[in-house]
Order: C-alpha cells, then structure tokens, then sequence
C-alpha cells in the first residue's frame, strides 16, 4: 500500500523538491508560505544541503542565481511583496539562462494588501514580471498532490530549457491540508548534463562565463531570439491543462489553482441538474493551453472564465479564442472575497441555458 | 647592452597567467587596470586560477569575465555578495572572489555585503573605491568626498543634506564574520606591494577557510574626476588617504596567533 500522508500544501512543495534533488534553499520569511523554508531548515541538514535565511528577497534570488550558476538544483519561495523584490534577479536569471525553482504562494495586493489567497499576480508571474520581455516556465497546482508532482516537474522543465521556473499558488492551497502520496523522483531520460555549469576552468581548459550582458550588434538580438525559440518549443511540447466533463459542454468554464476547485464543485453541482458545463483548468499557464481552449470551444461553445481577481487570465482565454464569447466572472482578492461553490454556480445558470 | 648579456637576463615581469593577453577597456589612467593584475597575481600566488569563480559586478569592471582566465557570474547591480555566496555554497572547495565598484558596494549593495560579511562567507571582496559612479558619468557615490563635485553634485557633496562618505571598511571590520579588512591604494609602488600583498592575504583568508575577506582599493577616475592620470593619482594621497586612512582594520588569524 503506498503511504499516505496529511500535510499542507507548502509542505508538499518543500518535500517534492527535497525529493527531487534540490538541496540549495535561500529565502525570506512571509505569509503565506513560512512553512516551505521551515521544513527545508528542519530536513536541509540530514541531507548535506543548505539552507540559507537571506537578509531579504533580493538576496535570495541573487544566491539562487549563484548556486544555479554552478549547476546546482536550488529554489526559493516567498509570497508576493517577496516576489516584486526578486523581479531583477528573476530578469537576470532569464537572461543568463539559468534554471532554478521559485515559487510563489500568492497573497492579495497591492501593497501589503492581506495574507488571504489572490491570483492578482497571473500577469506579473505569466508576461515576464521584470524587465525584457521573457517568460518564466509558471505552474499553477490546485491540490496538494499537485503541489508535491508539479514541484518536480518545474525542476525537470527548468533544467531542460534552461528557463527558470515558478510554481504560482496561494493562501489557499499552500495553507490547506490533504492527503498527499509521496512518490520517489525518477529524473527524466532526456536531462543533459549541466555542461555549462561553473566549476571553474580548470578541468575543461576554457573559462566560462554565465551573463546577460551582450553588447556587440546583433548579439543581443540573437539571444533574444534564442530565448523567444525557447518558448515557442515549451509551448509547442509542455502544455499541461485537465478536463472535466468538457465533452459535450455547451459552458466551458475555466480557472486554475484555488478557484478551479471552487468551479469544479460548482460544474459538478451543475452537472447534477442536467447542465452541460465542464471545466478546463490549466496546469501550465507559461504556456498557456491555447490549443486546448480551441479544441474544447469548436462546436461554438461560450467560455466563463473565474479568477481571484479583476480579470487577468480572461485576456489570454479572449486572446487563444477570438471568436468565442469569453464571459468573466471574478472576485477582487482581499479577507472574505473567495468565491462559494454556490455563488460560482449561479453564473453557470447565468451563462449556460441548455439543460439535457 | 651585448647579446651574451641580455641572455643571461631573468625575467622579472611579466603578465600575471590568470590574466588574458587582451587589451582593456579602461581609460588611461584607471587604476582598475593596476588592480585587476593583482588580483591576478595573487591567483597565480596560490596557484587556483583553474578552480577560481569570480563574480563581476555592475560597473566599469563589468568585463571582469574577459580578463581574468577564470569561471565568472555577472551579478546584478549591488548583488555580488549574494550572487557568491550561492556559488560559494555549492563549490565550497573552489575559491570564490566578487569585485565591486563603490557604488556597487556601499550604496545598493550595502545590504547584501553586510549580511554576507556578517555570515563570514568564506569568499574573498575587492572593493574598487574611487568616490564616483564611473561608468554611469561620474554621479556622487557613497564615497564621494565631501565638497567633491560630481555630475549630481554639482555644487560640491553637501554633507548635511546628501550625507557623509562611508568607510566601508571599517563598518565591515566592526563584524564578527569578517576575518580580514584593510584598505590599501596603488598610487605609488610602494603602496602597489601593499594592495598586492592584502590582496593575497585576503585570498589566504579564504583559502584556509578562516572567512571572509575584504580589501578596499583606493583607485582613480580621471574621466569623470576631469583630471589628468598624473594629477589623479596625486589626488588619492592628497585627498582621499586623509579621509581613508590605509592599513588592516582586521585580522582575525593573527589576532588569533
Ligand atoms: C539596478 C541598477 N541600477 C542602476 C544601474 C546603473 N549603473 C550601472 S554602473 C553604476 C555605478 C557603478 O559605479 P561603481 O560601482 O562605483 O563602479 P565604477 O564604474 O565606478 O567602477 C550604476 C548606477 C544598474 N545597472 N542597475
Ligand atoms: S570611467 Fe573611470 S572608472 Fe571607468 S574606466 Fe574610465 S577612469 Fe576607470
Ligand atoms: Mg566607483
């Protein structure tokens, strides 16, 4: 029988990437996501890695960006004031291709805004939050066992593409319990070797230089288009996304992480009155399921799209379907604003008026 | 001078082996150039050139990494004690060094090289003094002396508004994690052998894993100070030694001996 365990959400971050290898962590205490560094500080040792409580945010990216540097699987977590601090170090880590896991457990804004769940902060993690137009490989788990796989995953897809990688959360699912199944880490096949890591030149000869600093003409360009080919191929071959009861539904409604757990139960409440509605939530939002929305929206169906927020995800929804109606229904974050299942199911009955 | 006697001549100089046979960027009469041989001489002292990462900061000294025949990260603006210490962590047998300018260091970084001080690192920091943002134009540094104009000080430092330069090397020899401080100049060859033997002795410190160490080099901006390389270099004794005295401010190792 596999084990299973009760833990919060942010401990299952924490266990996913000590399983997957990571041993450097550097962070910040901020709720709320405490729970990630205090676990790794607890476990850290016994593992030979280490663990770092930085003066500040900048620093910790900064140390993340110095460890990745030299080939290592490292992270750090924090929650979003933390996360606007780390944008230049995310920008340079970006440029200089460095892999590495940050996640973010989002908390409302702006501001010092509150410590309940947002998704305010989909455009900063998904359109590049610092300066120069690049993308971060962005996961958004919506369970705990998600929290535990998708942690792996981000390691193994960062590395792969040398693009740094951020699990998007919230309050909601880094601070709830339930069941988790650990299950060991199998690294993929396909992993190359970190040949460009330093180790100083020494054994190869050459010395090697991790940057961002192209100044020949054309040289910046080039790497701009290198890092934009990138992209294109992740979304291309990563798209993640999962359905529910899409295959005859004349609603698709869509959401990830917190709030798709709401609308599923919404869905499946309406479901059970004869609505034909079903739920497309993304797993990856950089890249984002364009694809699926289209296929899933072919027969003209209508999409409602919910975020804990004022509307930021809908763009991307009204951008991969141009020509379907993309109805938007969204709570601004802040104590109290998390939608019901009921009140989500009230939309439903707003926007979906075929019953079988 | 007869061919017989010329061969029998020893070299005594000649480019340090962890410096690139390459021409630097530098104008005439920096002395980031001066520094920079050091540095790569104490490498070649402890024969770790093929283990060593170094970490540029931003700044004139930005192609650190087309220099110096060693692995380098290019840290962001103020980062390089962060940036080091992750590198650090994960070579801990490899020699890690960052160098920084002073607005790098004592301005928007003074958060990360406290704090990487503080944790006695064990990674060496050459801090480049020369009172003045040099690549951005010449604007007022944390350095900057007082009544010394700048490009955003226009009308001389104004110590009661914009404040008094900081001795960085005695505010990071006061902490516990530091194991070596001192503050040198290469503004005459005297002074050239005591910067290139602090500078080793900073490298040492790392070395035997005693903890982090710092030297700051005083140097010249002939640029953006308006001054010739000759009448500059005047200017590090004559007005910046007086306000930043040389010497070791710390040495954990032989306070222990
Ligand atoms: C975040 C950020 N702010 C500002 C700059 C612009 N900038 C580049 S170099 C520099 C100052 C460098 O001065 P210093 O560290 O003293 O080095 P020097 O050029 O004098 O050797 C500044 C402000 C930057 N690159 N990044
Ligand atoms: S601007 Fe100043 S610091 Fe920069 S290279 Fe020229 S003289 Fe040196
Ligand atoms: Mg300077």
């Amino acid at each position: 029988m596999t084990k299973r365990l009760f833990v919060k959400g942010n401990e299952a971050v924490a266990m996913g990437a000590l399983e997957a290898g990571c041993r450097y962590y550097f962070g910040y205490p901020i709720t709320p996501q405490s729970d990630i560094p205090e676990y790794i500080a607890r476990e850290m040792p016994a593992l030979g890695g280490e663990f770092i409580q930085a003066e500040s945010e900048i620093a910790s990216i900064n140390m993340l960006l110095g460890a990745s540097a030299c080939g290592a699987r490292a992270m750090t977590s924090s929650s979003s004031p933390g996360i606007s601090l780390k944008q230049e170090g995310i920008s340079y880590m970006a440029g200089s291709e460095c892999p590495g896991l940050i996640v973010n457990i989002c908390r409302s804004g702006p501001g010092l805004g509150g410590i309940d769940a947002s998704q305010a902060d989909y455009f900063q993690a998904t359109k590049g939050g610092g300066h120069g137009g690049y993308h971060l490989i962005v996961l958004a788990p919506s369970s705990v066992q998600e929290m535990y796989d998708l942690t792996m995953l981000a390691f193994d897809l960062s590395d792969r593409y040398r693009v740094p990688a951020m699990i998007l959360a919230d309050a909601v699912i880094g601070q709830m319990k339930e069941a988790l199944e650990p299950h060991p880490y199998v690294a993929p096949d396909d992993l190359q070797p970190k040949d460009w890591a330093l180790i100083g030149p020494g054994e190869r000869g050459v010395n090697k230089v991790v940057k961002s600093l192209y100044l020949g003409d054309g040289e910046l360009e080039q790497h701009n288009l290198k890092l934009h080919r990138k992209y294109a191929e992740m979304q291309e071959k990563e798209v993640r996304y999962e359905g529910y009861e899409l295959d005859d539904a004349e609603l698709v409604v869509t959401a990830y992480g917190s709030t798709a757990r709401i609308a599923h139960t919404a869905v499946r409440m309406a479901r059970q009155q004869g609505y034909k509605v079903g739920l497309l939530r993304p797993i990856t939002l950089f890249p984002f399921p364009k694809e699926a929305y289209k296929h899933h929206t072919a027969a003209g169906q209508k999409v409602l799209c919910v975020e804990l927020n004022t509307g930021q995800m809908v763009d991307d929804v009204r951008l991969a379907v141009p020509c379907v109606e993309v109805e938007f229904y969204g709570r601004a974050p802040g104590a109290g604003s998390l939608p019901t299942p009921e009140e989500l199911f009230a939309q439903i009955r707003l926007h979906c008026e075929v019953r079988s | 001078m007869s061919i017989e006697n010329v061969e029998a001549m020893k070299q005594v100089f000649s480019r340090p082996a962890s410096l690139n046979a390459v021409q630097t960027h530098f104008c005439p009469g920096c002395q980031h150039g001066v520094i920079h041989r050091l540095v790569a001489q104490a490498m070649d002292a402890f024969d770790i050139q093929a283990q060593t990462i170094g970490v540029a900061s931003v700044g004139c000294s930005v192609f650190l990494y087309g220099y110096f025949g060693i692995d380098v990260i290019e840290a962001p603006h103020g980062r390089a004690p962060a940036v080091a210490t992750g590198a650090k962590r994960v070579h801990p047998q490899r020699p890690v060094f960052t160098y920084q300018g002073d607005g790098d260091l004592a301005a928007i970084g003074t958060s990360e090289i406290i704090h990487c001080a503080n944790r006695g690192e064990p990674i060496t920091v050459i801090f480049v003094n020369n009172t003045t943002y040099g690549m951005t134009g010449g604007q007022m540094a944390p350095t900057t002396l007082p009544s010394q104009k700048t490009s955003t000080s226009p009308y001389g430092r104004n110590t009661s508004k914009d404040g008094y330069p900081i001795r960085m090397t005695e505010l990071l020899a006061g902490l516990e994690g530091t194991a070596y401080a001192a503050r040198v100049a290469v503004d005459t060859p005297q002074h050239v052998l005591q910067a290139g033997k602090a500078i080793k002795k900073a490298f040492q410190t790392q070395l035997r894993d005693n903890g982090f160490g710092f030297v700051e080099v005083l140097s010249t901006c002939p640029t953006n100070w308006g001054m010739n390389p000759v009448d500059a270099n005047a200017r590090v004794a004559e007005e910046m030694i007086p306000y930043f005295p040389l010497g070791v401010f710390k040495d954990a190792a032989a306070q222990g001996e």
